[in-house]
C-alpha cells in the first residue's frame, strides 16, 4: 500500500467515520438537550421563533453598526475565507465527486482554473486572519491553542490542493495523497474544536433570536 | 547464436543507409530526450555493436507483452533493431523446444558470459515451492536465478514482471513477486504496461547496446526518458479538465465531445507512462483517445487501487458502510447523552 492508497482508503475511511460520529454526538447531545419551558409571557407585536431567529442569523451577517468600522478587517476579511471555502470545497469537481463517490448527490461546478484562483485568495486571506489575530491585542490575549490550530488544520488542506494542482516540490501522487492527509486531520479535530461552529453557527444565532425576541430585545 | 558481424554491416546488408541509420538514432534518441551529440554517438556506437544476445523468460504472463512488442505495422527500422537482437531463447516465437531450446538458452549464456541480457515477462510463483508455473520440469524462480548469474542486466517487460502485476493481485493466489523483487545483484531495469509500448522496450534496448549502462531510471526502476512524465500532464484532453467539462458517461455528449474522463476514473493524473505522446499502433491512438479513461497499468498494484470507474478524488474501500455506522452510533450517542444530561439536571431540580 502506497501513500495515496492509505491516503485514500484507511486515513480518508477513518477521518470520516470521526467526523460523522463526532458531528451527530455533540449536535443532538445540545438539540435533544432540552430546555426549561418559558413561562413568561412574550411581549406584544414580536415575531414568532422561526421568524426572530431566521431575523438574527440575517442580522448577524453584517456587524453592528456601531462596530462597523472598528471590525471593517474581520468582517471583510472572514466573509473572503469563508465563502472562498465554500467556492472550493463545492466548485471543484474533483471535490463534488468525492461527495458523489459517497452520498450519489452531485452539482454543477467551476472551471477547475476560477477555483485554483479562488483558492488562492482563500489562502492569502487565511494568512491575513493569522497576522491579524497576532498582531492585535485584544485578539492575541483572548487567542488559545484551540484557535491556532483550528487556523491551522483550515488552511492546510487549501494550501497542499494549491501545491498539488501545481505540482509543486513532488510527485502529484504523493502531493495528492498529502493533501487528502490534510484533509482527514481537518475531519479528525473539526466535531471537536472551534470548528464546529459550521454546524452550530445558525442553531446558536438562530435561538438566541427567537429567545431574545420574546423579551422584546 | 550471436554472429560477429557488426549491426552496422548487416544494416548495410539489409540496404539501409548510413542516413536512415543516423535519422533512425535521432529518433530514439530524442524519444529518450538525449541531446544531439549524444545520439551522434549513439548512431556510431549502434553501427559497431554486435548482435546483443538476449534471453527472453516468460513466467506468470498473457503473452499480451510479446504480442505488443513483435507485432509491427510493416518492416520498420525497429524490426530491423530486433533482428540484430540474437533472441536465443523466447517460448513463444521460438522454433524448437523441449531440451533443445533449454540446450540453446544453457549455450547462450555460456556463449555471453557477463554480456547477455535476460527479459522477462510475467511474475514468479512463490507460494508452495513455486509449483504454480514451470517450464522444463522447473520453476520459474529457478530457471531465473539460473539464467540472470551471469547476465549483464536483466529487463522486466509489462507490470507482471515489473511489480507483480495481475498474478499478484488480490488475494496473490500464487504467491506472485515481481523480478525485481528476486534479482538483487543486477541490474533491473522495468517497463511496465500492460502490455508496455513498444519503442519503450526498443529505445531501451537500443541505449543498452549503445553506451553498454542502464539508462537513467526512476524511483520505480523504470527509464525516465519514457516514464518520466505523467499522462494527464500530456493528455489531449487536459484543457477539459481545466475548464472543468467532463464527461458524466461513456455515452453522453461529453463522452462524445471527448472531454475530460476523470469522473469515469481515468488514473491519468497519477500514472507515468508515455501513452500520450508515443501512443500506439504507429502513434494512431491510446486508451483515453479511444474513448477510456487510463487504468494505471504501468504503476504498481494497478488492479488493487480501488476500482477502474472510481474518481481519483473518490475514496476506496467501504466508506459507506463505515460513515452510515457511524452516522447511527453518533445518533445514538448524541441522543444518550442529551437523555443523561436531563436526567441529572431533574435530579438536581428534585433534590
Amino acid at each position: 500500500m502506497d501513500l495515496l492508497d492509505f491516503a485514500r482508503g484507511p486515513a480518508i475511511n477513518v477521518a470520516m467515520v470521526v467526523l460523522v460520529f463526532g458531528v451527530l454526538w455533540r449536535l443532538l447531545a445540545i438539540l435533544f438537550l432540552g430546555k426549561a419551558p418559558d413561562r413568561t409571557i412574550p411581549r406584544l407585536g414580536t415575531p414568532g421563533p422561526v421568524g426572530a431567529a431566521l431575523r438574527e442569523i440575517m442580522r448577524r451577517m453584517v456587524p453592528h453598526p456601531t462596530f462597523a468600522f472598528a471590525e471593517r478587517f474581520s468582517f471583510f476579511n472572514g466573509w473572503v475565507f469563508h465563502v472562498g471555502l465554500a467556492i472550493v470545497v463545492f466548485g471543484f469537481r474533483p471535490h463534488m465527486l468525492f461527495i458523489k463517490n459517497l452520498t450519489g448527490l452531485s452539482w454543477p461546478t467551476l472551471p477547475s482554473g476560477v477555483v485554483y484562483v479562488v483558492g488562492a485568495i482563500t489562502l492569502v486571506s487565511l494568512a491575513a486572519a493569522l497576522v491579524r489575530r497576532l498582531t492585535n491585542p485584544v485578539q492575541r490575549f483572548i487567542s488559545g491553542f484551540g484557535d491556532y490550530f483550528a487556523w491551522f488544520v483550515t488552511l492546510l488542506p487549501v494550501l497542499t490542493g494549491l501545491i498539488a494542482v501545481g505540482h509543486v516540490g513532488a510527485r502529484y501522487e504523493t502531493l495528492l495523497a498529502i493533501h487528502i492527509l490534510s484533509v482527514a486531520l481537518l475531519f479528525v479535530w473539526l466535531p471537536f474544536g472551534k470548528l464546529f461552529h459550521a454546524f452550530l453557527v445558525f442553531v446558536s444565532r438562530g435561538t438566541t433570536g427567537a429567545f431574545l425576541a420574546r423579551r422584546g430585545v | 547464436m550471436a554472429d560477429q558481424k557488426t549491426l552496422g554491416e548487416r544494416l548495410a546488408e539489409h540496404g539501409v543507409s548510413r542516413r536512415a541509420f543516423v535519422k533512425y538514432a535521432s529518433w530514439l534518441g530524442s524519444l529518450m530526450a538525449l541531446p544531439p551529440a549524444t545520439s551522434r554517438a549513439m548512431a556510431a556506437e549502434l553501427a559497431k555493436a554486435k548482435r546483443q544476445s538476449v534471453i527472453w523468460l516468460s513466467f506468470q504472463e498473457c503473452t499480451g507483452c510479446t504480442e505488443s512488442i513483435t507485432r509491427s505495422k510493416g518492416p520498420t527500422l525497429e524490426d530491423l533493431i530486433f533482428d540484430f537482437i540474437s533472441l536465443d531463447y523466447h517460448h513463444t516465437l521460438q522454433a524448437a523446444s523441449g531440451e533443445a531450446i533449454e540446450a540453446a538458452r544453457h549455450a547462450a549464456m555460456a556463449e555471453n558470459k557477463g554480456k547477455y541480457v535476460v527479459v522477462v515477462d510475467g511474475s514468479v510463483p512463490m507460494k508452495d515451492g513455486g509449483i504454480y508455473s514451470t517450464t522444463a520440469g522447473h520453476s520459474n524462480y529457478d530457471t531465473l536465478m539460473e539464467t540472470v548469474k551471469d547476465a549483464f542486466a536483466v529487463i522486466s517487460v509489462g507490470t507482471c514482471a515489473a511489480f507483480g502485476g495481475i498474478p499478484k493481485a488480490n488475494p496473490n493466489p500464487t504467491g506472485a513477486v515481481s523480478i525485481g523483487d528476486l534479482v538483487k545483484d543486477k541490474p533491473v531495469i522495468n517497463i511496465p504496461g500492460c502490455p508496455p509500448i513498444p519503442e519503450a522496450m526498443t529505445g531501451t534496448v537500443a541505449y543498452l547496446l549503445s553506451f553498454g549502462k542502464v539508462p537513467e531510471l526512476d524511483h520505480l526502476g523504470r527509464p525516465k526518458a519514457f516514464f518520466g512524465e505523467n499522462i494527464h500532464d500530456r493528455c489531449y484532453r487536459r484543457p477539459f479538465y481545466e475548464r472543468g467539462q467532463f464527461a458524466h458517461a461513456f455515452d453522453d455528449q461529453g463522452a462524445r465531445d471527448g472531454w475530460c474522463l476523470y469522473e469515469l476514473g481515468c488514473k491519468g493524473p497519477i500514472t507515468y507512462n508515455a501513452c500520450a505522446t508515443m501512443k500506439w499502433n504507429g502513434g494512431v491512438s491510446f486508451p483515453i483517445q479511444s474513448g477510456h479513461g487510463c487504468l494505471g497499468c504501468s504503476e504498481p498494484d494497478f488492479w488493487d487501487k480501488g476500482g477502474f470507474y472510481v474518481p481519483l478524488s473518490g475514496s476506496i474501500g467501504p466508506t459507506a458502510k463505515l460513515v452510515g455506522g457511524a452516522a447511527l452510533a453518533g445518533a445514538v450517542a448524541g441522543v444518550a447523552a442529551a437523555a443523561v444530561a436531563r436526567h441529572r439536571k431533574a435530579s438536581l431540580n428534585k433534590g
